[in-house]
């Protein structure tokens, strides 16, 4: 029996579902709660459970019931680690409440072996007047934890926390990176079978989260344990998970290894976004010139295209569109693009004026394009924010205007393409016996 | 450690259906999951020690308010319903009478007021991280009954005062060893309402307002500030009916010998305590599963 252990269904979701009542709770309520006893009492279905509609934040819907959580099943395996992606509002934390018990499904059922610990948050239940030392205690208590326990573990919790100095000190006087570390090293020392994680590695300076996430790898691989984790940084997803589960509105889109799921979620995110920049709601900037729309051309055949090579010669193009109202001609026009990795962290920039000019006497709509002889980027995905400047004020910008997707190539013209799938540059160079 | 090497051995051993939870849309409602609030017992122990530490930090002088309060409270009482209302206190001495009445009334209420905003107060932990969330209201009991001790504590040394140093017509009684009975008795009618209003106002919040008034109210409806025995026994009836009183007058009785006890209103008491205490502890357990969703 123990063999096969590795085997085990941890985990059962069985037409998991859940609705939530939009708009204000409170009115109408009594009334709702009124009809509903009176249709239970006569032993008829619940009136609500048949409104309620898919949970797309960007529709309008007729209903004010809608479904968070729709017929989702799945099982989780013994000691596998599934990340669990898809856009906000997606359904995603909602799964991790339910399976952590914070809220109880509509209809449905998750099955669980093993002992739970959920991470939706570190240092729940810290109090700023009690000490480093209380504190863990008592986070450690929540959790689910007796005193004994934690206690034999104190030393270790403190070392990885990196607060020995500051253990008999109350958590206020702590900065709040302290803070965070003193709770993750509590949770971290939880020990049990089953971790749920939501994004709580996104806080904390980044020699923490890397230490953070080797204590996730390590408690996924080392020790045949279950992680659910939730986040919307792929690059630590793709690190931690095997197999991804991709919601969308509520319902399963995909189940699968990570890589390809991630594929899949990554390419639907660039579709909508590319063409929907003009539409953005989340720009910056005074909007008397705004960006309509980046797109790629080959600088050989002088085609569009949606991937990218490395070592390819590609011109970018920037369309834009000035406010009539405010400017009766475009001068010094100064347009940055900054490409970074999924994780956030900026690897270059493109910046008209510091290249060579920043126009002048543009027409009010029109493009600019960048030419990129040789296109630096390794194998992987990248996300490009765009600023712009009209006369030295900042009139338009955009954080992950797109993303682009750069397949390996041969930047060295060497014949050879390298696979390497590290978000980075290359930078010309060569290899020689002697200084020439 | 226990529990962890028992479900983690028993896991591997089980059959595919033998699950450790099922989280389901409906649960049985006499299941009051008291096993699991055992297990989270050290948790309980956190938490009245945070309400002391918590306390103690923020105020100047710290813990003498456990005395100040009740005392300032029997002083008022004394000058407004025993000097300028005159109403009877039975011959005991009025600063006595009112401190017991107080004291036990103190208990009570201060449970019942923490105890029915604890889903509004902990929405923030509930919302993170599950643990059976009786806990929390049982906490408050707790960290309570020792408040209670303390100003039991006080009562005592001004009882005794009057005990022996004057000529108070205080005579004790046998009864009085029914105090923890008693104090049980507050503590699950204060629980018991406690959690009933604590579920009710996830959903109808007017109830935040009315509860204070509530309580002032119910004060004034128990035999605190005037003994029972002051009513018409014809109207004795109905104030018997409310579970507080007899618990209030076997109080007194016991300790200053005036006052009316009575076993059937006291078994009467009890069994009302139970039945609310069950019904609140249900209705409770049904508002937890879904309340962060209407919060």
């Amino acid at each position: 029996m123990l063999s096969d252990g590795h085997m085990d269904t941890v985990i059962k979701i069985e037409n998991l579902s859940k609705q939530y009542r939009l708009g204000q709770v409170g009115t109408g309520t009594l009334s709702h709660d009124l009809n509903r006893w009176w249709h239970r009492i006569r032993g008829l279905d619940d009136p609500y459970a048949r409104v309620g509609e898919v949970n797309d934040r960007s529709m309008k819907g007729a209903s004010e019931y809608v479904w968070a959580l729709r017929d989702i099943n799945f099982d989780v395996k013994r000691g596998e680690s599934i990340g669990i992606i898809g856009k906000n509002g997606a359904g995603k934390s909602t799964i991790l409440k339910i399976i952590s018990r914070i809220t109880s499904p509509t209809s449905g059922c998750v099955k669980i072996k093993g002992r739970i610990a959920s991470l939706l948050e570190v240092g729940t239940g810290f109090h700023p007047e009690l000490t480093g030392r209380e504190n863990i205690y008592m986070n450690g208590t929540i959790m689910g934890m007796t005193r004994r326990e934690i206690t034999e573990r104190l030393d270790e919790i403190v070392a990885f926390a990196g607060v020995e100095r500051y253990l008999d000190t109350p958590v206020k006087r702590y900065s709040s990176g302290m803070t965070v570390r003193l709770g993750f090293a509590v949770a971290a020392h939880l020990e049990p079978e089953i971790l749920v994680v939501d994004e709580v590695l996104a806080v904390g300076d980044a020699e923490f989260q890397k230490k953070a996430v080797g204590k996730l790898q390590d408690v996924s691989q080392g020790h045949g344990r279950t992680v659910l984790f939730v986040s919307h940084n792929m690059g630590i997803i793709g690190s931690l998970c095997t197999k991804c589960i991709y919601l969308n509105n509520g319902t399963v889109a995909r189940i699968g290894s990570a890589d390809k799921v991630i594929a899949q979620y990554l390419s639907n995110c660039i579709e909508k976004k590319n063409t929907q920049l003009s539409r953005r709601k989340d720009r910056i900037g005074n909007g008397s010139v705004r960006v309509t729309g980046i797109n790629f051309f080959d600088a050989v055949t002088g085609k569009p295209v949606d991937m990218l090579i490395t070592g390819q010669s590609i011109y970018i193009e920037i369309s834009y569109l000035s406010d009539i109202s405010r400017l009766s001609s475009i001068r010094n026009f100064n347009i940055g693009l900054a490409f970074s990795t999924s994780t956030g962290h900026t690897l270059s920039v493109l910046n008209s004026e510091m290249a060579n000019r920043a126009f002048s006497n543009l027409p009010l709509r029109g493009s600019v394009f960048c030419h990129i002889p040789r296109l630096p980027f390794m194998k992987g995905e990248y996300q490009v924010r765009f600023t712009l400047q009209v006369n030295g004020q900042l009139a338009d910008q955009v954080d992950g205007a797109c993303t682009v997707t750069v397949l390996p190539g041969d930047f060295f013209n060497t014949g050879i393409s390298y696979p390497h799938h590290k978000n980075g540059i290359y930078i010309e160079h060569s290899w020689t016996t002697k200084i020439i | 450690m226990r529990f962890h090497d028992i479900v983690s051995q028993s896991a591997f051993r089980r059959g595919e259906d033998d699950w450790d939870y099922i989280i389901c849309a409906r649960h049985n409602p006499l299941d009051l999951k008291l096993r699991e609030v055992y297990r989270y017992r050290d948790l309980l122990y956190m938490l009245v020690k945070r309400d002391f530490v918590a306390v103690y930090k923020q105020t100047i002088l710290g813990p003498l308010w456990f005395f100040i309060q009740p005392l300032l409270t029997t002083l008022v009482f004394t000058v407004i319903f025993g000097r300028l209302a005159q109403i009877s206190t039975d011959g005991i001495p009025p600063v006595l009478f009112y401190l017991a009445g107080i004291t036990c009334w103190n208990y009570f209420a201060s449970c019942l007021t923490a105890t029915s905003t604890t889903f509004r107060d902990n929405q923030g932990i509930f919302g993170k991280v599950y643990f059976p969330r009786l806990v929390v209201p049982l906490s408050i009991v707790a960290s309570n009954l020792i408040k209670f001790f303390i100003q039991f504590l006080m009562f005592l040394g001004i009882y005794f005062y009057f005990l022996f140093f004057t000529g108070a017509p205080v005579q004790p009684n046998f009864h009085w060893m029914l105090l923890p009975l008693l104090v049980f008795m507050m503590a699950g009618l204060a629980l018991g309402f406690g959690l009933i209003i604590t579920s009710m106002t996830t959903k109808y919040r007017d109830l935040v307002f009315l509860l204070s008034f509530g309580i002032q109210l119910y004060m004034y409806a128990t035999p605190v500030i005037y003994p029972l025995s002051s009513l018409p026994p014809e109207k004795r009836f109905w104030l018997v009916l409310n579970p507080m009183t007899s618990i209030i007058e076997t109080f007194k009785f016991g300790f200053l010998g005036r006052g009316t006890f009575n076993w059937a209103h006291l078994g009467y008491s009890l069994f009302f305590m139970c039945c609310l205490l069950l019904a609140g502890v249900v209705v409770f357990n049904r508002t937890e599963k879904n309340f962060m969703d209407t919060v």
